[in-house]
């Protein structure tokens, strides 16, 4: 047409229409998310594969009778809720992962202020001393401690014959076992506190601490007013990682005691594999090992919303 | 004249892709001759005596040689933290697929029957060529009548006395008169019972060896407190699945070790099957209630220990006298493309002199299922002392009968109150935390009602 403006018949669109589907295909596949979804689809195929199948099959194995033929709904649930032992099992595990968390964040940010304070060549060698209890695999060193603490030939029993004092069957005791658990996770998990919160005190700016020695700060002050706040989002996020990882924890409690005396230091993994493998119960297993599910969603939802919110205000 | 034309020497496309083909699939077509009955996967137990696991080896080598089969055999270990066994048992049945003979313990026959496949044919042949086969093999085998796994040798196990003759014979007690290492036991051996175990356990503990018996929760623990139990006519829940806790029965085994605890290891509590071992090993103590694996230990790390120690029946109780019987099974999986091959091995290899050779390898470790085969000579023969563990088989005039702890409850519930360790844990609760008798006894009634239940 005269004004520039051209008139296409429809069966002329008909004809250009596949290259502009091309053109948008070509389109979507040069989008930047597209490239990232690709390239992350092997992961997430990994993921799906190792992660979210196996989950939802125990799920679907923990509503099933003792022989995997029937499906029993909450059954399984309704009778572990029930079983005094299980009660103990739910005590002991959160005992032992709350109290070991806390003593693994309380030493961990100790060491690191210290280690912090530390200068040059020495804090390398003492980081990589520190270290060491985190590297070793945790069924190995649980065997060392079992042979400085067990009733029998132990090394600490031994000191304690030499100084005229009588042994003591630390793992026969239910408190002592149960403190025995929780230091020996302690000693192994501290390290990796200890290595987070001294890389993120590393950022902290060294002329707050110096604006805070001029107006005559005790370190007590520092800590609270300084160390603190700006640590505040890595330990929310450690001591999170640390309470999903230690309520997991199957080889030190293994290791150590076996859930003796009388069940008393069984944990959620401990029980489920005694009800599970040992005895033939996989259905029951699997509802042990799911039940800490909930109580650690929880706990995440608040912990990383509060992570979340700290970032937004940027605190 | 037009010669006819000759045939053409020329080899087409078609016919130089067959040729090859056929040139190819050639090896294959020998190796299939050479193992024409296909192959076989094997898992066994990991024997813990060195010379038994290449032994076997052996075997499975030469009757795959004798019958072309392409044998291959992994071996699994169990134990408490450790067990290969028990895991592979349980992924294999989950995943229909795997070996094609698994081996299980004490239970797993009962736990994965429904992935098993019966061999009532190998069995009922070998009963008619070597006798009965124990009863307690049968309650662990045998599911809805028929058997579903083989009552192996390898890693069978009694868990009798095996005690310090100088100790015993301090307190007046003479072991090797009461069971010599040669048919028959002295009248005198009447006196060895529960009451006499009790009473010379405070002279154990003043001797600064106290026996080495757990109330831990493992199984040597939970075997020796199930015999003690059956010795005075207790079981928990009887053959029809009801319980009988609050019998007469349960209340004196209960009496009985509350009495005993305080002579036990002051870590009896937290014993686990390694422990009584060490125990009899490191001179620590008067007897212990094992296999002759304790002893052949000290034979190779204690000597002066191993020279002072004698294998010999269980005490007697008011309702008699019983041994542990902890039985291996080879169980032929369902899914096994080759069963009859499976089924050939395992009648193959528990014929009289495959067990004797194996059992040779062991040190007389292995207890076979055939009481016929209770005469080998390796239980007369290894020493020191000469004939210690003559007494290891049950011979006929022990006058000893079998015990699995749990028995006679369905297996179902029993697998529960052995692994479990129902019992050990009512007596700890009793005499180690002194809670009432009461409270135990609801605190298990309602664990056990929980097992019936499921």
């Amino acid at each position: 047409m005269a004004d520039g403006t051209t008139t296409v018949s429809a069966p002329a669109l008909r004809g250009f229409a596949p290259p502009a589907r091309r053109s948008s295909l070509r389109r979507f596949a040069q989008r930047r998310s597209t490239t990232a979804v690709l390239m992350c689809l092997p992961l997430i195929c990994l993921i799906a594969g190792l992660v979210v199948y196996p989950f939802f099959y125990s799920i679907w194995l923990s509503l099933l009778n003792r022989a995997m033929t029937r499906f029993i709904a909450l059954f399984n649930y309704r009778y572990l809720l029930r079983s005094d032992t299980f009660q103990l099992v739910i005590f002991q595990s959160c005992f032992f992962a709350i109290t070991a968390v806390f003593f693994k964040a309380l030493i961990g940010f100790i060491l690191a202020h210290v280690m912090h304070n530390i200068s040059g060549k020495d804090q390398k060698l003492w980081r990589g001393v520190l270290l060491v209890p985190w590297v070793i695999p945790p069924a190995l060193s649980t065997l060392g401690w079992w042979w400085m603490i067990s009733g029998d030939y132990s090394a600490i029993n031994w000191l304690l014959e030499q100084v005229g004092m009588h042994p003591v069957a630390w793992l026969a005791s239910t408190w002592w076992a149960r403190i025995w658990v929780v230091a020996v996770n302690v000693w192994y998990g501290t390290p990796f506190f200890m290595i987070m919160y001294l890389a993120t005190l590393k950022s902290v700016p060294d002329q707050l601490y110096e604006a805070a020695a001029i107006d005559g700060a005790t370190w007590l002050q520092k800590i609270r007013y300084i160390s603190l706040p700006m640590l505040r989002n890595i330990i929310s996020i450690t001591v999170l990682f640390s309470l999903i990882v230690t309520f997991a924890n199957f080889d030190i409690v293994e290791n150590l005691t076996a859930g003796a005396p009388a069940n008393t230091t069984h944990v959620f993994a401990t029980y489920a594999f005694q009800l599970g493998i040992q005895s033939g119960n996989i259905p029951l297993g699997a509802a042990v090992s799911l039940f800490i599910f909930p109580i650690l969603a929880i706990f995440s939802v608040f912990i990383l919303r509060g992570v979340g919110r700290r970032a937004q205000e940027g605190i | 004249m037009q010669e006819p034309s000759k045939p053409s020497t020329r080899i087409s496309r078609r016919s130089a892709i067959k040729l090859g083909a056929a040139a190819a699939a050639l090896p294959l077509v020998h190796m299939q001759t050479a193992h024409a009955a296909g192959n076989l996967r094997l898992a066994f137990w990991d024997h813990w005596v060195p010379a038994a696991n290449p032994t076997m080896q052996k075997l499975v080598a030469e009757w795959g040689a004798k019958n072309h089969v392409n044998v291959s055999l992994d071996l699994l270990s169990a134990g408490t933290a450790n067990d290969k066994m028990l895991l592979a048992e349980a992924a294999e049945a989950l995943a229909g697929t795997g070996h094609d003979v698994m081996v299980f313990q004490a239970w797993g026959v009962q736990q994965y029957h429904q992935h098993l496949e019966p061999i009532d044919d190998v069995v009922e042949a070998l009963v008619k060529q070597y006798g009965p086969i124990d009863p307690m093999d049968e309650y662990l085998g045998k599911v809805n009548g028929h058997w579903m796994g083989f009552p192996t040798s390898i890693g069978t196990q009694y868990k009798p006395s095996c005690a310090r003759i100088s100790l015993f014979k301090k307190w007046g007690y003479d072991v090797q008169q009461w069971y010599p290492n040669k048919p028959g036991n002295a009248k005198t051996a009447d006196a060895w019972t529960y009451d006499l175990l009790l009473k010379l356990a405070p002279e154990a503990q003043k001797a600064g060896k106290p026996f080495g018996l757990g109330l831990g929760l493992t199984t040597d623990s939970v075997d020796w407190t199930g015999t003690v139990l059956r010795a005075h006519g207790g079981v928990l829940v009887d053959e029809k699945g009801n319980m009988q806790l609050r019998s007469d029965a349960v209340q004196q085994t209960l009496e009985y070790m509350i009495k005993f605890y305080p002579y036990l290891p002051a870590d009896t509590v937290t014993y686990d099957d390694a422990s009584n071992n060490k125990a009899l090993i490191s001179d620590s103590s008067a007897l212990i209630f094992n296999p002759p694996s304790a002893w052949w230990v000290a034979r190779r790390d204690a000597i002066h220990v191993a020279e002072d120690c004698w294998t010999f029946p269980m005490p007697n109780g008011p309702k008699g006298r019983y041994n542990t019987h902890l039985p291996f099974f080879w169980g032929i999986w369902s899914f096994s493309p080759n069963k009859t091959a499976a089924k050939e091995l395992i009648s193959w290899l528990q014929q009289r002199a495959q067990v004797e050779t194996l059992c040779d390898a062991a040190v007389g470790y292995d207890i076979p299922p055939f009481q016929s085969m209770h005469d080998f000579d390796i239980w007369s023969t290894v020493k020191p002392p000469l004939g210690t563990v003559y007494n290891y088989p049950i011979r006929p005039w022990h006058d000893t009968l079998t015990n699995v702890a749990g028995y006679p409850a369905p297996p179902h519930i029993a697998t529960q109150l052995y692994t479990n360790a129902t019992l050990n844990v009512m007596i700890v609760k009793l005499a180690k935390n002194k809670e009432k008798m009461k409270n135990v006894l609801d605190w298990a009634e309602n664990e056990i009602n929980g097992y019936i239940n499921m």
